[in-house]
């Protein structure tokens, strides 16, 4: 029990961060014509920011399931990163169904704090997961609900906080690290060629954005490959 | 109605499956120096890819969207949270728009 409050206190920030940028999922959602509990029930069960936005402009269109299995595993891919870092560090008593259950709550910031601890226990994490879930959930259900009401002009505003977000998790590291720059600069031009180009801007955006990057990863990783010694995490 | 389903199934199946099967299963860490780079790399690409061009074009207007880029980057560029880049980037968008219908 004391172990996961331990958990719980540690998970108040990243909740506190999720209401805020799920809020504007919820509202992005209802923008593109989904209702107010579906919006819900993909955040409840899918818990991730970039996936879920993808998802939704891929859901829009009718049939295209293939499109949403391929961009979802691309962009979901450095999570299976974070599950396998991760699992060098859990207790003796982390395994079998418990590693399945709670796996559940890998994300960016829920895998980086966990990071932290020298030993993670299973409470720990579950503790650490409550206050993200709830905040990820309730977040989307106040944006869904108060989307509907607010003035278009202010909704319209609201669907670049994401973005905003994802420059907040891409621009420091960039400025610490000119592969990463790279990494990034090619990535954006790349999307940007697809999303110009004749022909090229026929493909799909679920998956344009999965070929961008991992083309841009591969340049970097043949360019630029890591210090495989020093113990280097993508944090994004 | 049946396509919301059928895609939900896909969303969140795919996305907990890439998280809990390495979770469950690996025992080792990857060695291997090209995979492990690219690993690294990859989130980076993909929030890029995902930014680049769309952020422009995310409030319906090219002007306020870029305002909005602009003062998400700066921020970012100076370390500031994620919450408050993503309000700040709102907010500058929103205020170009109230001008924008004001001129």
């Amino acid at each position: 029990m004391k172990l996961y409050l331990k958990g719980l206190k540690a998970g108040i920030p990243i909740g506190l961060g999720y209401l805020s940028v799920s809020f504007t999922f919820g509202i992005m959602a209802i923008s593109l014509g989904f209702s107010w509990w579906q919006a819900v029930i993909i955040s409840a069960f899918t818990l991730t920011s970039a996936g879920q936005l993808a998802g939704i402009q891929v859901m829009v269109n009718p049939g295209q399931y293939f499109t949403m299995l391929i961009s979802q595993l691309t962009i979901n891919m450095r999570y299976s990163f974070m599950s396998v870092s991760l699992s060098q560090k859990v207790s003796p008593k982390f395994k079998g169904i418990k590693r399945w259950l709670l796996g559940f709550f890998m994300t960016d910031e829920i895998f980086a704090v966990a990071s932290c601890e020298n030993v993670v226990e299973p409470i720990f994490f579950l503790g650490l997961s409550t206050l993200p879930w709830i905040g990820w959930t309730l977040g989307t259900l106040l944006g869904a609900l108060i989307g509907n009401v607010l003035p278009p002009v202010i909704m319209a505003s609201l669907c670049i906080a994401i973005y905003g977000m994802f420059l907040a998790i891409i621009i420091p590291p960039a400025k610490k690290s000119k592969p990463i720059l790279i990494v990034i600069i090619v990535a954006a031009l790349l999307h940007c060629a697809f999303y110009y180009l004749p022909l090229l801007r026929e493909i799909p955006s679920g998956i344009s954005i999965s070929i961008s990057a991992i083309l841009a990863a591969v340049f970097g990783a043949l360019l630029f490959p890591i210090n495989v010694d020093k113990e280097e995490t993508g944090n994004a | 109605m049946l396509d919301f389903w059928i895609y939900l199934f896909i969303l969140s199946g795919s996305t907990y499956l890439i998280r809990a099967i390495p979770f469950a299963c690996v025992k080792k860490t990857i060695e291997n120096r090209f995979i492990r780079s690219f690993l690294y790399y990859i989130p980076y690409a993909v929030l890029a890819a995902m930014t680049f061009p769309a952020v422009i074009y995310s409030t319906g207007n090219i002007i306020s969207g870029f305002v909005g880029l602009i003062i998400g980057a700066v921020l970012a560029f100076f370390n500031r949270g994620l919450t408050l880049v993503a309000i700040a980037a709102s907010l500058g968008a929103l205020v170009t728009e109230l001008i924008i219908m004001i001129i």
